[in-house]
């Protein structure tokens, strides 16, 4: 098991956070596509998608999606046999954006995040997830 | 909401710094600009900046979904009251057409230990709360309109 990277986006849909972990091979294939997803995802999805989260799967990654109420969406890939990754992003939105970001003031909430301290601690907070394990798999 | 409100991360803080804090501000503001409207529409855009941030920090913390309705909104900014101002207020007043509703603080830690002079009668002392709520909704996509309808500092506490 293992995460491949993150991204944060606005409800305008603007990146404010990119960070990767394990590259997958075809990296860039989900870059700039955020904001689409939720689109793309809702129309296929065989289920309801009121609640917020989505995620789809392909043969070499699946993709986590979770929109809060206030329109910030995160975006997650990991391999195919993660579990629950839904509370991984949770907790990344409580414990680490809203804790190193919105209650940072120096942090302008429409722009791209450059604050050391999120960085440092979202790595560390995705590092000791049961999720996160090294490529060796 | 139900599973929420128990497990509430209570860090308290003690509520005369918060209410002598809130005065020295609003002191300052008063000796900053002499005009009392623009000091009570300055209180109102600080809550507002406050209310863009603190919403996100009411989300996590509730883990609450959309509201269904004004009567949701309601009940969550009551919760929200009480999160954050330690406070419980009655919802009432709402309108025929039920988009409009006021908030009845009984007691509000902001006024605790306050007095309005008579040349500043023309001030909305707690215009913050009103900014506050302002930015939050905004945030999840409600324009809202929020108003003190009568203060405890001129009789009445109307919100």
């Amino acid at each position: 098991m293992t995460v491949y990277n993150i991204y944060i986006f606005d409800k305008a849909g603007t990146l404010l956070y990119y960070e990767e972990w394990n590259r997958l091979k075809q990296s860039g294939m989900t870059r700039g596509r955020g904001g689409k997803t939720n689109s793309f995802v809702s129309k296929i999805s065989p289920t309801d998608t009121k609640e917020g989260f989505l995620c789809y799967k392909t043969s070499k990654y699946t993709l986590h999606f979770l929109e809060t109420p206030s329109g910030l969406k995160f975006v997650i890939n990991t391999d195919v046999h993660s579990q629950g990754v839904r509370e991984l992003l949770q907790q990344i939105y409580n414990q680490v954006y809203v804790e190193y970001v919105v209650k940072n003031p120096l942090c302008n909430l429409s722009q791209p995040i450059q604050s050391e301290l999120f960085k440092s601690n979202l790595d560390s907070y995705i590092k000791q997830s049961p999720i996160f394990l090294s490529k060796a798999l | 909401m139900s599973r929420s409100t128990t497990r509430f991360d209570t860090k308290k803080v003690n509520s005369e710094l918060v209410t002598l804090t809130y005065g020295a501000l609003v002191a300052q503001i008063i000796k900053d600009l002499e005009n009392t409207d623009d000091v009570s529409k300055q209180l109102e855009r600080l809550g507002y900046n406050m209310g863009i941030r603190l919403i996100e920090d009411f989300l996590a913390k509730t883990g609450t979904g959309r509201c269904l309705d004004l009567k949701d909104t309601a009940d969550k900014i009551q919760t929200a009251f009480r999160m954050y101002l330690g406070v419980q207020p009655n919802v009432a007043n709402w309108s025929a057409a039920g988009d409009e509703f006021s908030f009845v603080l009984d007691s509000n830690p902001l006024t605790d230990l306050v007095e309005l002079p008579e040349d500043l009668k023309g001030l909305k002392y707690c215009n913050i709360i009103c900014g506050v709520i302002r930015g939050a909704l905004e945030m999840v996509q409600l324009d809202v309109q929020s108003w003190i309808v009568q203060d405890q500092l001129k009789r009445g506490s109307k919100h």
